[in-house]
């Protein structure tokens, strides 16, 4: 082959092209980083992406420098995380780093979540992008659950000894799943260990389905607050350096946040009983999940009764991974044509009652259920609240969405993004004409 | 080997009982305790230190009261430098208590006074043994106990200056005390501190409640023994990230000023 086969590394020293024409890196990153087109209009709620990406790294790299220190072991593991508290150079940092690091992750992918649900980022041709985003959530989950075991305080202990017997609940298989989660007949060492190795592994699970959602957001485009296709180089900027530079406000935003809380109120969003080494024979008065499980530790204590020939528990746990399998159909149980929500004045206000259907279910999840919504009113319970709210969640999805779909009648949408942009006045045909890219 | 595998039947056992009790009824609630007064502490805030003078008092009402059925396993002595003592006093106060070494060269094991590397010499030497000390009851490690609370600090103090005679009508088992701040009100810990139950040398009078207090700030500092130094570093990195913040913004408008969006 000669060198003239280097068609697209154009830029850069005869080092970078000499790779660059036998492993196309640097022309990949320059093309899908640089180059890319986005649609001009994002708003700052398409910071998320950008900021998600630096939590996993983050994540990652905190966790492995607390991995260092770390001990997998019933006898060792409380000591351990407190002598990385005490005695590590900056462990505290790492450690509450990577807490509220976790929180602070979840707090993105929600919001991420539910900017996609408005703007409907997940319909068509976006279907896959979507779906590999609800893998992402399923990995972050299973991750984040597994390490909050690992400090092996109370709730540590607790909390894994109440999630992995859910699985107890599945018909025939559902013993043996559970010894083999264990590792034996109870929560115990072999369970500290496969669960260490399991969170150290995860994270470059979800990292690899990360490339793959980048890779697929890549091929259809980004969705934009308008919901319609840019139409050509009017309608779009290049990612670098438009988006980078918009990408890294956000991002200084939020990081400042999250360290107001890991300098000044660490413990903010965790339970103060995981300071409490794990003691097997003392349970704790009332057993919580982290804050970002609520809502579905809320929707699976709703159902506690039988429905038809399924027992309560399988039902209650058959509901909980139902709320996440829901969102796996969410591009076929939206049947509605328009994307974005500006243009359905239906759906927007059915948005916002998701919304806080899912706010009230975590605060549902985080009570005892016998406990009186209202102090004036005893009849109403939070189990009571519990029903309501596990109801609309499904209701929304599986009987609203469809139905709106048919009746819902949506506004007219613009032709163009600079059309809706620049005030409406202009064709599309005229705004092509005008020099839109100065830079 | 038959008692661990029962042990371990009866924990997977309680597991699958709590985790029924949550998914079917509800986990019931020991919320009816009285609630701990806010009280202003040094600690607080974001510019907030150790009040060293009391948290000394307070080490020396660990010391002479709690510290004999409380461990501190998490906190060394040497410590204490933090709290301004000085390396020959850490010496002096570690060497007043012995510790378990060894095995040495003919393979025994020997006791020899405590050195300021030593993490607090417990009063048990296990679980079991502060157990049978303590009618059943676990006196529960001090190193944490501050973080280890919903109500932190004004609970500890609360608790620990809130015993009282029990109201008429509750009944007060043999071994338990009345405590209203207790969840349940029924604590296993006797009244632990008295007035003048210690001689302070800096001529502070030893009020029941100012004992409660020292000993808390003493807590505190030994379940977060970095907060001075998080709240330090807190501040120049938040300040910076604010600057940060401000600076790539005003960039951002510059540089999308060019464009029709």
């Amino acid at each position: 082959m000669s060198a003239g086969t280097n068609q697209t590394g154009g830029t850069g020293s005869g080092l970078v092209k000499w790779i660059d024409s036998r492993l196309p890196i640097f022309s990949y990153m320059q093309k899908e980083y640089a180059e890319f087109e986005a649609p001009k209009n994002f708003n700052w709620f398409w910071n998320f992406g950008a900021i998600l990406t630096f939590m996993l790294v983050l994540m990652i790299m905190t966790g492995i420098f607390l991995a260092m220190q770390y001990t997998p072991h019933t006898g060792l593991a409380f000591d351990s995380v407190e002598r990385i508290m005490r005695d590590v150079n900056f462990g505290w940092l790492l450690r509450y780093l990577h807490a509220n690091g976790a929180t602070f992750f979840f707090i993105a992918v929600y919001i991420h979540m539910f900017r996609g649900m408005y703007y409907g980022s997940y319909k068509g041709p976006r279907e896959l992008l979507w779906m590999l985003g609800v893998v992402i959530l399923l990995l972050m989950m299973a991750t984040a659950f597994m390490g909050y075991v690992l400090p092996w305080g109370q709730m540590s202990f607790w909390g894994a000894t109440v999630i992995t017997n859910l699985f107890s609940a599945i018909p025939l298989v559902g013993d043996s799943i559970v010894t083999l989660l264990w590792g034996g007949f109870s929560v115990d060492n072999p369970t500290l260990n496969r669960f260490f190795a399991l969170h150290y592994l995860f994270p470059f699970l979800i990292f690899g389905v990360v490339i793959l959602h980048v890779i697929a957001l890549h091929v259809t485009g980004s969705n934009n607050p308008l919901g319609v296709d840019p139409k050509g180089p009017q309608d779009t900027v290049p990612f670098h350096p438009y988006y980078t530079m918009k990408d890294s406000v956000g991002l200084a935003v939020f990081v400042t946040i999250m360290a107001a809380f890991v300098f000044f109120a660490p413990n903010f969003f965790g339970e103060p009983e995981n300071y409490l080494e794990a003691a097997p024979l003392v349970t704790p008065a009332h057993i919580v999940p982290e804050w970002y499980f609520l809502p579905f530790f809320a929707i699976l204590r709703s159902i506690d009764f039988n429905i038809w020939f399924i027992d309560a528990k399988l039902a209650g746990v058959l509901a909980m991974f139902g709320a996440i399998g829901v969102l796996f159909i969410l591009p076929w149980l939206d049947k509605s044509p328009v994307r974005s929500a500006k243009f359905r004045p239906m759906y927007k206000w059915f948005f916002w009652i998701l919304l806080l259907d899912c706010i009230i279910l975590g605060y549902v999840g985080g009570k005892p259920t016998d406990d009186a919504v209202f102090a004036g009113a005893a009849w109403f319970k939070i189990i009571h609240l519990g029903y309501i709210t596990t109801f609309w969640y499904f209701f929304h999805f599986l009987i609203l969405l469809p139905l709106l779909g048919i009746f819902e009648r949506p506004k007219p949408l613009p032709k163009s993004i600079s059309e809706a942009v620049l005030g409406g006045g202009t064709s599309g045909a005229a705004a092509t004409a005008k020099p839109m890219e100065k830079a | 080997m038959g008692i661990v595998c029962n042990l371990r039947r009866a924990a997977a056992a309680t597991g699958l009982i709590a985790a029924a009790a949550l998914v079917s009824t509800s986990a019931f609630a020991a919320g009816d305790a009285k609630h701990a007064e806010e009280q202003d502490w040094h600690f607080e805030g974001i510019f907030g230190t150790v009040d060293k003078a009391s948290a000394q008092r307070g080490l020396q009402v660990y010391l002479e009261v709690c510290s004999g059925c409380h461990s501190l396993k998490q906190v060394a002595y040497r410590n204490l430098s933090d709290l301004g003592f000085t390396e020959a006093e850490i010496k002096a106060i570690a060497a007043d208590y012995d510790v378990t070494d060894g095995p040495n060269d003919e393979g025994e094991m020997f006791e020899r006074p405590a050195i300021a590397s030593d993490a607090f010499v417990s009063p048990f030497p296990n679980n079991e043994a502060a157990q049978a000390s303590n009618n059943g009851a676990l006196p529960p490690d001090l190193s944490l106990q501050v973080k280890a609370h919903a109500g932190g600090a004004n609970y500890i103090y609360a608790l620990l200056s809130g015993y009282e005679d029990a109201p008429v009508g509750k009944d007060v088992p043999n071994g338990l005390s009345y405590n209203p701040f207790f969840p349940g009100e029924l604590i296993a810990m006797p009244a632990p501190l008295a007035e003048d139950g210690v001689e302070y040398s800096d001529g502070t009078v030893a009020s029941v409640d100012q004992m409660a207090w020292d000993v808390v700030n003493f807590m505190q500092w030994a379940a977060e023994p970095e907060m001075e130094q998080r709240k330090k570093m807190g501040f120049k990195v938040v300040l910076f990230l604010i600057i940060l913040s401000a600076i790539l913004y005003a960039a951002k408008r510059k540089m999308w000023s060019n464009l029709d969006h």
